[in-house]
């Protein structure tokens, strides 16, 4: 690694004015955050981001807990291990959700340092992303080689003019349990979003950044906000569907979190959110027109081969593969099946 | 002297080292405890896997000015951690990889040593699954696994004086067929009773 300067500021408020120090536009800037470094010493590895300096959010004491409130909705820092979020008890539509989702993540190394906030935050894994002499559109070039390169890990959704898919597998699953996130900026500014809208389409805004964070601006909380309570009938229920080349650990080929409320066996509300499809987390508002109404019919009937195709085929609307990965549109099909199969119990 | 003050295997080691440097590069190109390995240096291996606070994690992925203040151990430590504690010999999963041959090139074994460590301090009888699950991390491109799996559980046998329950070994072909003799108030007379489960 090219050398740089370590710091450690003992605030939130701190760091953030020490990146505001080096605000500039984000293709210029030469002080970053880091948190557990499992992305960032990636990239400052291979040189494709170089800095002056670091600023360690771990230093700063802030909010690394995580909170249950009595609905069973969860608050949890940005600075949370990984580890942590996969060892939250099983208790609940929200916290097993999570804990599936960050089980999934990498190695037990990894999970050990990697935090929540940093995982949301990750850049992607396009292989031409990833290689310093490839001078993409992402990296401020001009042109998008996964285009007509190799394209097998990209997206089927969203694309255009970049192609990445997001690689987190905590971001889908947070979508889907309608999370927002509590963002602290330079001068004690603070603001909310959901979490849905932190991240943008290369065709909306900055083709070189996935979310609309600006440098000096950290994430601090992400705080899940499912209608667990509310006086519509019917329980809530989870599944996170990964599908991967390696077993042992790799990144999302493609991944589903649904949520299901099911009341007397109908479907009366609906959260699908596909990962490792698409530049952000894709929530399907298709696939869950196509379950909201419907009746959650046992795995193995005729009712819930119907069902599972009808939301398979919603949640690939507008689909468009690239030469090398038109095998993500079956295997999407085949998660929402999955997960549609384990809700059905 | 030295800019940083770490904590490695119980001593306190002053050591000057530039803010860039990762854990991995002052433990081996400074303080030449090279027992940790850097094998991908950037997180896909485990072979670099050290201790922090009890729980693995990737020194090659950690910078040395984030590790002041925590409890590092190496593979170099094992074995004096176990005799402080009171133990004789190395570490007992030192000693089952010896014994099971879960080692070709040697390169990952110090870091899936540390993995397993890592998990029988936090459970006692992990199952074959949770066993494959906590050493994911650590790849070996020599073994086939089979040996290591073998040896972990070697290593919780021995430690708990208690049957595998499915141990991942052919019967007559174990290399430690009188490790059950040792167990009180248990027949055994080799690994093929331990495959039975039978109580004395
Ligand atoms: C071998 C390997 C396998 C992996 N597999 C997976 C996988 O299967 N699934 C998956 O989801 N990920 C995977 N990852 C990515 C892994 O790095 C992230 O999951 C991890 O959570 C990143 O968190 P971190 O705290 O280490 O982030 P860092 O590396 O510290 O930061 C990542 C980025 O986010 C920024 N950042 C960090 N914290 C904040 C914050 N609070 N606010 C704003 N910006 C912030 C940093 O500036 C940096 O740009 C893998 C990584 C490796 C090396
Ligand atoms: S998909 Fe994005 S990161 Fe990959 S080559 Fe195209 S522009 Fe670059
Ligand atoms: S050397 Fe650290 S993971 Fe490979
Ligand atoms: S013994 Fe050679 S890598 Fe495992």
């Amino acid at each position: 690694m090219k050398d740089f300067e370590y710091i450690q500021p003992d605030s939130i408020a701190t760091a953030t004015e020490l990146l505001a120090e080096g605000d500039a536009a984000w293709s210029n800037v030469s002080r970053r955050a880091i948190a557990g470094g499992q992305d960032l010493f990636g990239e400052l590895k291979t040189g494709i981001v170089e800095v002056d300096s670091l600023v360690d959010l771990k230093a700063t004491g802030a909010d690394n807990t995580i909170a249950v409130d009595p609905s069973g909705n969860l608050r949890i820092g940005a600075l949370v291990k990984l580890t942590d979020v996969a060892e939250l008890a099983e208790r609940g539509p929200v916290a097993s959700l999570l804990a599936a989702a960050a089980l999934s993540v990498a190695s037990p190394q990894i999970r050990s340092q990697a935090t929540l906030g940093g995982n949301l935050c990750q850049r992607p894994r396009c292989l031409y992303y990833r290689r310093p002499e490839a001078i993409c559109l992402k990296k401020g070039g001009d042109e998008c080689f996964a285009y007509g390169g190799h394209n097998k890990y990209n997206a089927i959704l969203g694309g255009g003019p970049s192609f990445i898919v997001h690689p987190s597998d905590l971001a889908p699953a947070l979508v889907a349990l309608d999370a927002k996130v509590t963002i602290a900026g330079a001068g004690g500014a603070t603001r909310e979003l959901p979490l849905a809208d932190l991240y943008t389409l290369p065709s909306e805004g900055d083709v070189t950044r996935e979310t609309v964070l600006t440098p000096s601006e950290v994430l601090t909380q992400v705080e899940t906000q499912l209608p667990l309570v509310d006086r519509m009938a019917g329980t809530w229920r989870s599944s996170w569907q990964k599908f991967r080349e390696r077993d042992g650990f790799d990144f999302a080929l493609s991944a589903v979190a649904m949520c299901l409320r099911v009341a007397d066996r109908r479907i009366v509300d609906a959260r699908v959110v596909l990962g490792g499809v698409a530049p952000r987390p894709w929530r399907s508002a298709e696939a869950e027109a196509a379950l909201i109404g419907q009746e959650l019919a046992t795995h193995g009937s005729a009712e819930f081969d119907a069902l599972a195709v009808a939301a398979g085929e919603a949640a690939l609307t507008g689909a468009e593969p690239l030469d090398h990965n038109g095998y993500k549109i079956p295997l999407t099909k085949g998660l929402v099946r999955r997960a549609l199969q384990e809700l059905s119990r | 002297m030295g800019n940083l003050n770490l904590k490695i295997n119980g001593d306190h080691h002053p050591v000057d080292a530039p803010d860039h440097w990762t854990l991995l590069e002052v433990l081996r190109y400074r303080l030449d405890l090279t027992g940790s390995k850097q094998g991908c240096d950037k997180g896909d291996c485990g072979a670099c896997t050290v201790l922090v606070d009890g729980k693995p994690e990737l020194a090659c992925l950690l910078l040395a000015g984030a590790s002041e203040g925590r409890e590092i151990t190496t593979i170099e430590g094992l074995m004096p951690a176990h005799r402080a504690a009171g133990g004789t010999g190395a570490d007992p999963v030192q000693d089952a990889f010896d014994r099971a041959g879960a080692l070709q090139c040697g390169f990952c074994q110090p870091g899936m040593m540390l993995s397993t460590r890592a998990l029988l301090n936090e459970e006692e009888r992990p199952s074959r699954e949770r066993i494959r699950e906590a050493l994911s991390g650590n790849l070996c491109r020599c073994t086939g696994y089979t040996q290591i799996i073998q040896a972990v559980e070697l290593a919780i046998h021995e430690t708990c004086g208690e049957p595998v329950e499915h141990p991942a070994w052919a019967p007559d072909q174990a290399p430690w067929g009188d490790a059950v003799s040792t167990v009180p108030g248990r027949k055994g007379t080799g690994s093929s009773d331990t495959t039975q489960g039978e109580q004395a």
